[in-house]
């Protein structure tokens, strides 16, 4: 039996007036790919900032003792105009948390990180390569989950596939449990072992074949079923 | 120059590494604006000083510290000490602290004096400018992941609210220095221009830090000989900023 990660009971999130989630009930299991879906606005970046406990909540977000998290944000929440070297931040992490130099060489080797790569500065990266360096900061000190919020958001369509598949080869490699939220439904259905829907009305698990169908997706989103080609792909 | 006055000129060069070392910080941190006032806080305690007759530094100290830990709950409700309130705190600390500033001394609170200092005014100072270089270099690695992401660091375990402080008492810490050459009202500016230069210098971290450093001390140093020798002043603040600010000029021909 596969343990139990995390544990996630009533949980409601509010800012002021406005409630952003609520009643959320819902757990991790581990080796699992979790994928958040939602329409704009239906609190997925709050439930992973809820997950870490950088927001305040109500309710209960129990991780297990064994569960090590590492988190990939939107890249539109970093500062890229610093003079800083990919090879610095990740430095900065490392010693941070005093990690051996040898744990920091294994990140770089699992994402075949170059040494140009490296020595380049932030400011300097293509949008799929600044994700891979926000992947390298999350895998120091050795996570078994991830949590990803839109790690392909404005990347072209070839970096987007090569994002999805570095995470799913780490997961496959690794047995990292991974949360992932997600616009990409194709993604969504290729990757996700469960799948959680946010929106106003109440959220639903499941895995992705009772999920992802056209009548709760319309329901979810509130369009009509001919924008999901992927159910036909699948 | 007697040994009094070697204590000044070692102590201004000293402040020159603290505010290359704080101002690169700030200026990543997008702060120079809520910085500039915190200098202006100093005047109101100086005034008093001046007024009652006790040490300046101890007046302006008092309420360059206290303001600081206002504008970091500021800064904490808001999100970001918003341009109306740092120009309603600008302005309050300018009025009261010209208000309460005997006149013969006011020009001395606002642009600061080459005075003799004791040796315990000296390693006072000295201690004061260790205690700045000790918390950057302790805190570089939890300040790089906060300036590059505040949420990231959050994540890695980064204390932000506390970082945020300490480093607007280091900041407050450097202007407490500088404010007995560079004066209320400029001793933020060796702060804020000397970074600015760096910037425009250099696009590596540690690269930036030096070359904000040695311009500070540059300016410093060359401010003072200036003020001393040629103008024959006492005020080496105003000076010391001309040559900060054509420091910055000349770097703008770099691009």
């Amino acid at each position: 039996m596969t343990d139990r990660l995390l544990s996630v009971r009533d949980l409601r999130v509010a800012f002021g007036s406005r409630v952003v989630l609520r009643e959320l009930n819902f757990e991790v299991y581990s080796g699992e790919c979790l994928a958040i879906i939602g329409p704009n606005g239906s609190g997925k970046t709050v439930l992973l900032k809820a997950l870490q406990h950088l927001i305040p909540y109500e309710g209960e977000i129990h991780w297990s003792q064994e569960a090590r998290v590492g988190y990939v944000p939107q890249s539109v929440a970093a500062d890229r105009q610093l003079p800083l070297r990919v090879r610095e931040l990740l430095a900065a992490k490392a010693r941070f948390l005093r990690l051996a130099d040898q744990e920091i060489e294994q990140v770089f080797l699992e994402l075949n990180l170059s040494p140009e790569f490296l020595n380049a500065g932030i400011g300097t990266l293509s949008g799929g390569q600044f994700q891979k360096a926000l992947i390298a900061f999350a895998l120091l000190g050795h996570p078994n989950v991830l949590l990803f919020d839109e790690p392909t958001a404005s990347l072209d369509e070839l970096s987007e596939e090569r994002i999805y598949e570095l995470i799913h080869r780490l997961q496959q490699r690794s047995g990292i449990t991974v949360i992932l939220v997600s616009h990409d439904l194709s993604v969504v259905y290729r990757y996700a072992s469960q799948v959680l829907c946010l929106s106003k009305g109440k959220p639903c698990m499941g895995p992705p074949k009772e999920i992802l169908t056209p009548e709760m997706l319309e329901d979810l989103y509130g369009a009509p079923h001919k924008y999901y080609r992927h159910i036909e792909e699948h | 120059m007697d040994a009094s006055h070697s204590y000044t000129v070692l102590l201004a060069a000293l402040f020159a590494i603290a505010a290359g070392l704080v101002g690169s910080v700030a200026l990543m941190k997008r702060m120079l604006l809520a910085s500039d006032v915190i200098s202006h806080l100093a005047l109101p305690g100086l005034g008093l000083a001046f007024l009652l007759k006790f040490s300046p530094l101890i007046g302006g100290g008092a309420t360059l510290f206290l303001g600081t830990l206002f504008v970091w709950q500021l800064q904490k409700k808001t999100g970001l000490a918003t341009d109306a309130m740092i120009g309603v705190v600008f302005a309050a600390s300018l009025g009261i602290g010209a208000l309460v500033t005997p006149q013969e001394d006011l020009l001395e609170a606002l642009f600061g004096n080459f005075q003799k200092l004791s040796l315990a005014g000296f390693l006072l100072g000295a201690a004061a400018v260790i205690l700045v270089v000790l918390f950057i270099v302790r805190m570089k690695d939890q300040l790089i992941l906060n300036l590059f992401s505040p949420e990231l660091a959050a994540a890695t375990g980064v204390n932000a609210a506390r970082l945020d402080l300490g480093f607007l008492l280091v900041f407050s810490l450097t202007v407490l220095v500088g404010l007995r050459f560079m004066g209320a009202l400029l001793s933020s500016a060796l702060i804020i221009i000397p970074a600015a230069t760096a910037r425009q210098l250099t696009t590596q971290m540690t690269q930036f830090v030096a070359v904000a450093c040695a311009t500070s001390l540059v300016s410093v140093a060359t401010g003072f000989l200036i003020s001393t020798l040629i103008v024959k002043t006492s005020t080496v603040g105003p000076t010391i900023v001309i040559v900060s600010a054509l420091l910055f000029a000349v770097s703008l021909l770099k691009k």
